[in-house]
């Protein structure tokens, strides 16, 4: 006998009254390894509208690609200060913005290392479950056999991969397009 | 390499679209294009968790915390979280947020002309036991209008996160309260089309945990996504 997920609901406008007291934009905690990088977008709505009221969450593996949680028994080492967890309201330009490193690879369906990416949630009004999505790095040689980007058309793939900002040395943008031809993809996990 | 089991799919009609028109706001949010399906790796069945020393016990008692108790009936909202094989998720945290008893957020985009209380934020947080069990006291939240359309009105609800075991098991969901008449015209509570999925999200007056001459006990379980197949030992 199995039971059913209990439905899930749009997070509404409100929901900083609920959830700031674990807003999260700096992962990285004292003694972490690994490439810093900051990672900044916009989220946009059907008609090119910045989104006010969306919530960003974050999800990682640390820079030797182990997660903080028991199911990862991988022999990699675990760092106290990294905990692989953030979450970001968007401001009233529909931006948000983290810092965290750049993970490690952690290991794929096919038994080869997916390339290191980090699994983003979104909540907003007007949206009646999540949306699953991934943040890939540019410049990164293992992008081309990931598996999880081989199950995504050539031309959208770019959606999923963060863009260096010109003259940064160490910043990212990502943004997400709801809908249209620039549409962000997003992951079904049966969610 | 280890196989990583996959959570189990929801039955048809058991979760919202993402595009449900009588509810606006979703019609220029919805993601337009068919979402891709993906195998679980070891990104989706791990997820954040947080030791039990970040929750406060006083976070679960929404009628503390001011200068004098908040306006409104009291109410003690309680349950457990399991999961889809009826296993307790223990040490989960549990997030609410809820306006007042006047129908009213503690939040600026709130211009509702309803009055605000002092003695109220509307803000709580818990974490579930070995059971899964979980307990907020709290005050009744009030109906309230939004724009959605002529004469709209909010079922009274409050506004519930979970975290569950791994990033695939996250949730954020809305209870309500048994008998309320402005359910069957609510777009929020009717974007699920199956009737008994959507019924799940009413809480059930509790007897057991009213509290004599001191506020009335609601029910409200919650059940997060269960693996497909028993996890092997290690």
């Amino acid at each position: 006998m199995s039971l059913q997920a209990t439905t899930s609901q749009t997070v509404g406008p409100f929901f900083k009254i609920g959830l700031q007291w674990l807003y999260r934009d700096n992962l990285v905690g004292e003694g972490v390894s690994g490439e810093r990088v900051t990672i900044q977008g916009r989220i946009f709505d059907g008609d090119g509208v910045p989104v006010p009221d969306a919530i960003v969450e974050i999800w990682q593996a640390n820079a030797h690609g182990k997660y903080a949680h028991p199911e990862d028994t991988q022999d990699k080492p675990l760092e106290p200060g990294f905990k692989g967890y953030g979450r970001v309201p968007a401001n009233p330009e529909g931006a948000f913005r983290f810092v965290t490193i750049k993970p490690g690879p952690v290991p794929g369906p096919n038994g080869k290392e997916q390339a290191p990416h980090i699994a983003i949630s979104i909540f907003m009004r007007g949206v009646l479950r999540r949306l699953v999505t991934r943040i890939y790095f540019p410049d990164e040689p293992r992008n081309a056999a990931d598996y999880i980007l081989n199950l995504v058309e050539p031309a959208r793939r770019p959606t999923l991969i963060a863009k260096k900002i010109a003259g940064g040395l160490s910043g990212l943008e990502w943004n997400v397009v709801l809908q249209g031809p620039d549409e962000t993809v997003f992951f079904d996990l049966g969610l | 390499m280890k196989r990583v089991a996959p959570y189990r799919a929801p039955s048809p009609g058991t979760q919202p679209n993402h595009l449900h028109p009588p509810y606006l706001s979703s019609i220029k949010r919805a993601p337009s294009k068919p979402q891709v399906p993906i195998p679980y790796t070891l990104s989706e069945v791990t997820g954040p968790s947080f030791g039990t020393e970040i929750v406060s016990p006083q976070a679960s008692d929404l009628t503390r915390g001011h200068s004098a108790e908040p306006l409104g009936e009291r109410i003690i909202v309680s349950g457990r979280v399991i999961d889809e094989n009826s296993r307790p998720v223990a040490n989960t945290v549990v997030e609410i947020w809820q306006a007042n008893a006047a129908g009213r957020y503690r939040h600026e985009v709130d211009q509702h002309n309803a009055p605000l209380d002092p003695n109220f934020t509307g803000s709580g947080h818990a974490i579930t036991d070995a059971e899964g069990r979980y307990r907020f006291v709290t005050i009744r939240p009030g109906e309230y209008p939004w724009r959605n359309h002529y004469n709209a009105w909010r079922a009274a609800h409050i506004h519930f996160s979970l975290f569950g075991p791994a990033f695939a098991t996250r949730l954020v969901t809305q209870m309500y309260f048994p008998g309320d008449p402005l359910m069957p015209y609510d777009p929020i509570f009717n974007c699920t089309a199956d009737e008994k999925a959507r019924n799940r999200l009413i809480s059930r007056f509790d007897w057991e945990t009213t509290i004599p001459d001191q506020a009335l006990g609601y029910r409200f379980d919650i059940i997060l996504r269960g693996r497909e197949a028993t996890p092997m030992e290690e």
